[in-house]
């Protein structure tokens, strides 16, 4: 069986495609809980439903719409946020008429009947070569742009004060990050659907903080707990037949319960012992 | 040329006017210290010279290739991001073991490289803050109230720390403090900030001078409030007021006593100008 399922072909390249999602979105995500950016992230995938309808619209390539209405999104947060609005509010508005006009958006779609549950959820099996291209060529862009400005993100992170008398713009460090975010939407779209891709970019970031001392551990963990959970999420949908993009979410989140519980026992264990050492 | 010479600095944000005409100069191996209520514009003022914030008009002119050393006023590390000072040290550029530990050493906290910053007491954590400004041998240091956090003993080692710095590095410094006492002692310029600079010169010539004896003298409300808000901070360092209190009692062997020197200065300061430091003092003891 086992056999059988690394020789699919249509496997394969689903497998690929989650690991390159995966890779990717790990240290975004690490960023995007350091810096609080969770609903952004949601505001950002769900402007990529009103990407694909208005590119099926204007019949141009979805990549493209997703990439351009993700990006515009990313930006009108970032430049919104620095003006004093309730932010969680701003976004809470933003990411759900997004979804919303998306969707109403889609319904005047002439003749096409489109299937929405493949935008929403994800679509993983039915990756095609072209699209595992595509998905690599983001997944690598995304993944050499954060490398290259790790330091200056990180600590652009730290204090934006501190930044600056590093000699880096602060803000300049955030368009990276706005960009990065709408390279993974647009990519990630057909692996987990626009409404689970904050799930990928949070989970495995949250789950690896629990045991990584260093901001790159935490990032790299982060990288193997998202491979980890997309590759063993594709099996489990293979063999309980069970939707894919939520079963890669479902194992992510299992996993991150398990460390979460982890953590809590190697603690009170430690307590233990340093009592009975206290008490020796 | 001065290290950093700033010429006719005005900021504005919104319809605030923060800073207006600024002139200020620091030369090397001189520390010059900013003192003023609060929203007097100190940390606009620092900001504006890292280039965090830009001026309305004016030009801050820094010698070339000088490096900043930079402490915020407020640095709050999320829980979600793991960091143990040594990779702190090390952001943004790398820099060797040995440098680490010289800067660790510098700021009066050596030996903790590979602690968690989160694990660290607030006091430990500003002298981080110190040793991350020190790693790039800077040529300019500022502080922006850099020993907040810090008890008396605290303040008083950091000062000493400070001045070691400056002699070692040669550096010049800007900072701003609140502990008026120990700024006058460890100054070798203050300048008195209010929007504009209302005097500047050495320590006894501010102190004597009407200007500040407005802001921090005459007008006692102010600077009663803006005092009673400093020790709901910290709840120690009034009491370097008092001899009692000044003395070494719990204190490791290693390292020079702390200075008794306050207590001429304090003295000198009372018989200039009565109202300031003795009405401080009694209410700020009140509100431990």
């Amino acid at each position: 069986m086992l056999e059988g399922l690394i020789l699919d072909d249509f496997m394969l390249r689903a497998a690929l495609a989650g690991i390159l999602v995966a890779l990717a979105a790990a240290p975004l995500g690490c960023f995007v809980v350091w810096r609080r950016m969770a609903y952004f992230g949601d505001a950002t995938a769900h402007a990529a439903i009103l990407g694909v309808a208005l590119s099926l619209l204007m019949s141009t390539s979805i990549l493209a719409g997703v990439l351009v209405v993700s990006l515009i999104m990313a930006t009108l947060v970032t430049l919104l946020s620095g003006r004093g609005y309730a932010m969680d509010t701003l976004l809470g508005v933003m990411a759900h008429s997004a979804l919303a006009f998306g969707l109403v958006a889609v319904s005047f779609l002439p003749g096409v009947r489109i299937d929405l549950m493949a935008y929403l959820f994800g679509d993983i099996l039915a990756v095609s070569k072209t699209d595992l291209a595509i998905i690599a060529a983001g997944g690598v862009l995304v993944i050499g742009l954060i490398y290259w400005r790790w330091s200056a993100l990180l600590t652009a992170t730290l204090n934006e004060d501190l930044a600056r008398a590093s000699g880096i713009n602060p803000r300049r460090e955030q368009l990276v990050l706005t960009l990065s975010l709408a390279v993974v939407v647009a990519v990630a779209l057909k692996v987990v659907g626009a409404l689970l891709i904050t799930a990928l970019l949070i989970i495995p970031a949250a789950t690896a903080r629990r045991f990584c001392h260093t901001p790159e551990l935490m990032a790299i963990a982060a990288a193997i707990i998202g491979g980890v959970s997309t590759t063993g999420g594709l099996q489990a949908a293979y063999w309980l037949d069970t939707p894919t993009g939520p079963t890669i979410v479902c194992l992510a989140t299992l996993l991150f319960a398990l460390s979460t519980a982890a953590a809590r026992i190697s603690r009170l264990v430690s307590q233990r012992g340093s009592e009975a050492s206290a008490r020796g | 040329m001065s290290l950093l010479s700033i010429k006719n600095l005005c900021v504005t944000l919104g319809r605030h006017r923060i800073l207006d005409a600024i002139d200020l100069e620091v030369e090397r191996g001189e520390i010059v210290t900013l003192v003023g209520p609060n929203g007097s514009g100190k940390s606009t003022l620092l900001r504006s010279i890292i280039g965090a914030v830009s001026p309305t008009s004016g030009r801050i002119y820094r010698q070339q290739g000088c490096r900043i050393g930079y402490v915020p006023q407020r640095l709050s590390l999320d829980p979600t991001l793991p960091m143990t000072v040594v990779r702190f040290l090390n952001l943004p550029h790398r820099h060797s073991r040995a440098a680490v530990a010289n800067a660790l050493a510098q700021a009066g906290i050596p030996g903790v490289e590979q602690q968690q910053i989160a694990d660290l007491s607030g006091g430990q954590f500003q002298r981080i803050l110190l040793a991350r400004a020190l790693m790039d041998s800077p040529d300019i240091l500022l502080l922006d109230e850099a020993t907040q956090g810090l008890d008396h003993r605290g303040i008083a080692d950091f000062y000493r720390q400070i001045d070691r710095v400056r002699h070692t590095l040669g550096c010049g410094v800007l900072m701003v403090s609140h502990e008026l006492h120990v700024v006058m002692r460890a100054s070798d310029r203050v300048v008195c900030l209010h929007g504009h600079v209302c005097c500047q010169g050495t320590p006894e010539r501010v102190m004597a001078s009407p200007a500040y004896q407005d802001l921090f003298g005459l007008d006692t409300a102010d600077a009663l409030a803006f005092y009673r808000h400093e020790h709901s901070h910290d709840h120690s360092d009034s009491r370097t007021h008092s001899p009692a209190y000044a003395a070494p009692t719990c204190r490791p062997s290693s390292g020079p006593a702390p200075a008794p020197a306050a207590k001429p200065v304090l003295k000198q300061t009372a018989q200039r100008r009565e109202p300031a430091l003795q009405l401080i003092a009694p209410n700020a003891e009140g509100c431990h």
